[in-house]
């Protein structure tokens, strides 16, 4: 079995996300960027399924500019066997993703599609969710917990109720949620080995996608800032000013 | 004019209150009609439910044995064909509405948007990205539905009790799928209140030290009836499991009172609080950032403070 796996790169989750001053978006420049921390754990639940022997090849693709490279280089130090980059400067809307998606499955089918449930950059959450609706087969969205057995995966969920456990035949969609593990580290003999692993380039208009981008970013905005408050002395003042706001 | 359609959230035969906060959305789009859908197995408590919100129109049920669990495959297609006629369809921001929205937008062919948080016209919408950190005014097409999942923390609860709605029986010629099956929900065992919609939290940072030493944390926040949380730094030190890890990659909360107990304040955890109402931090290092958001702060050795605390609560 082949497993894709999503591979974004977002703005570092340590990094102070500040607006531009015209609102026309988040400064990006001299930022450092990194994999989206759900796609890690993408990754790493694809690798671990290989080496249980549930899968033979893991491929990391990564939807972006031609600068991605180095960023899928990192996948494949990570272990994945080989990379998919489709190259485009457009930012790419979620639906739009899913699409790009369903043309690498129709020629790579997967046994598998493993995203992160969310990118941090976005957070849009619907990737994977839309991928499993065009693809018409089942998806298994902010996994925990994945096994899978005879032609079947066994799923549990984090939901707002609490663990919720479902079984999809394969081919599916799984989104893994921060539980799911915890991804590996990447080691410098794999740095090396991954330079000589291949990436597969492909030009984002030879899909024939429609990018039916009907909803228009128009402005960003700062969050209203939170002021700074007031030092206490002691625990008895913060316990009455506390209970003064009715908190306690 | 605007008709929005309202998928409502359910669980154990009850409407979760999580559907009157995406109504309360609806109205501010100020529509000509708000009906709500109620997918399930058995519909009726949770119809009459819906149909009690003010503003709701109409309440459309769909009684299948599929319905029984919130399962997005199967739902989808019938969220995407009762979608027929409507401008909008909006769905609660849970793991349930995240779960099914999308999936339900892509077989309607359209692109969604996630968390909707203010209404600034029928077409134009505020939601939060970067965890928070940017707020972005989105404008949809209007030859195309809006398919939109509701940020609950952003909307109240639309009120409940004085409206009648009629409730009507749809029936929907659509293929579900079987590839898909419900196994089986765990519900939270514990007493403490769910970190994600607690009213007060308590959490510890890497200052509490050690995985023993968090009982200190647990003992306050059980005093106060808060549920407990914890920074990324105390989560990777293993004091606590992930799932109390409260930040940008982990939970993004917004509750009444929030208190920061021995943590420094990086920005991956400030982002996941900033929503909430007061902050506390309590923080043997004065320069510690999370000072520069909290409403109160108190300088100095939690494992002193936390008891004092507890004595001054009597």
């Amino acid at each position: 079995m082949k497993i894709l796996v999503g591979y974004k790169r977002v703005v570092d989750y340590n990094v102070r996300i500040q607006v531009k001053p015209d609102g026309t978006g988040v400064v990006t420049d001299g930022v450092k960027l990194s994999a989206n921390p759900f796609d890690d754990i993408a990754l790493e639940e694809a690798l671990r399924l290989r080496e249980k022997g549930v899968a033979e090849e893991v491929i990391v693709v990564g939807i972006g500019p031609a600068d991605l490279t180095a960023h899928l280089r990192n996948g494949l130090a990570m272990g994945a066997n080989r990379a998919i980059h489709v190259v485009t400067a457009e930012a790419m809307q979620p639906l739009t993703a899913a699409r790009t998606f369903q043309k690498l499955i129709e020629k790579e089918q997967p046994g598998l599609v493993i995203l992160g449930k969310q990118a941090i950059d976005d957070d849009a959450n619907q990737t994977g969710q839309m991928l499993a609706a065009l693809w018409d087969r089942p998806q298994a969205t902010f996994a925990s917990k994945v096994e899978i057995a005879d032609g079947k995966a066994t799923v549990t969920r984090e939901v707002d109720a609490g663990l919720e456990t479902i079984e999809v035949e394969l081919p599916a969609v799984i989104t893994s949620d921060l539980r799911l593990n915890e991804p590996r580290f990447i080691k410098l003999p794999d740095i090396m080995k991954a330079k000589s692993k291949p990436i597969d380039v492909i030009e984002f208009a030879s899909l024939g996608i429609d990018s039916g981008d009907h909803l228009k970013t128009t402005h960003y905005a700062a969050p209203p800032k939170r002021s700074k408050g007031v030092m206490v002395k002691d625990a008895a003042e913060l316990v009455a000013a506390l209970k003064q706001k009715g908190l306690l | 004019m605007s008709k929005i359609l309202v998928i409502a959230e359910h669980l154990d035969g009850k409407l979760n209150s999580s559907t009157a906060r995406a109504v309360s959305a609806a109205a501010a789009v100020k529509p000509e009609a708000i009906d709500v859908l109620v997918l399930a197995d058995n519909v009726d408590a949770i119809a009459a439910d819906a149909a009690k919100i003010d503003g709701v129109s109409r309440v459309l049920t769909v009684a299948r044995a599929e319905n029984a669990h919130p399962l997005a495959a199967v739902l989808a297609p019938q969220i995407a064909k009762a979608a027929d006629g409507y401008s909008h369809v909006f769905v609660p921001s849970t793991t349930f509405g995240k779960d099914v929205a999308p999936r339900a937008a892509a077989l309607l062919g359209v692109a969604q948007l996630s968390d909707v948080m203010s209404v600034e016209g029928t077409h134009t919408f505020k939601r939060p990205i970067y965890a928070g950190n940017a707020i972005v005014t989105v404008e949809a097409e209007p030859s195309h539905v809006v398919v939109a999942t509701i940020r609950t923390a952003s909307w109240p609860a639309a009120a409940s009790g004085a409206n009648n709605a009629p409730i009507e029986a749809l029936t929907l010629d659509v293929t579900l799928p079987s590839h898909t099956r419900f196994v089986e929900l765990k519900q939270g065992a514990s007493d403490r209140p769910d970190l994600q919609s607690a009213s007060k939290v308590v959490s510890g940072g890497r200052g509490v030290g050690s995985k023993e030493n968090f009982d200190i944390i647990f003992k306050f926040a059980d005093k106060i009836g808060a549920a407990v949380g914890a920074s990324r730094a105390a989560v990777d030190a293993g004091y606590v499991p992930s799932d109390l890890q409260v930040g940008q990659t982990g939970k993004i909360i917004a509750p009444e009172l929030y208190m920061a107990i021995g943590i420094s304040g990086a920005i991956q955890h400030l982002t996941g609080i900033k929503d909430a109402g007061t902050i506390v931090a309590i923080n043997k290092d004065g320069e510690a950032p999370i000072f520069e958001v909290a409403d109160f702060g108190l300088v100095g050795d939690l494992f002193k403070i936390l008891p004092e605390l507890e004595a001054a609560l009597g």
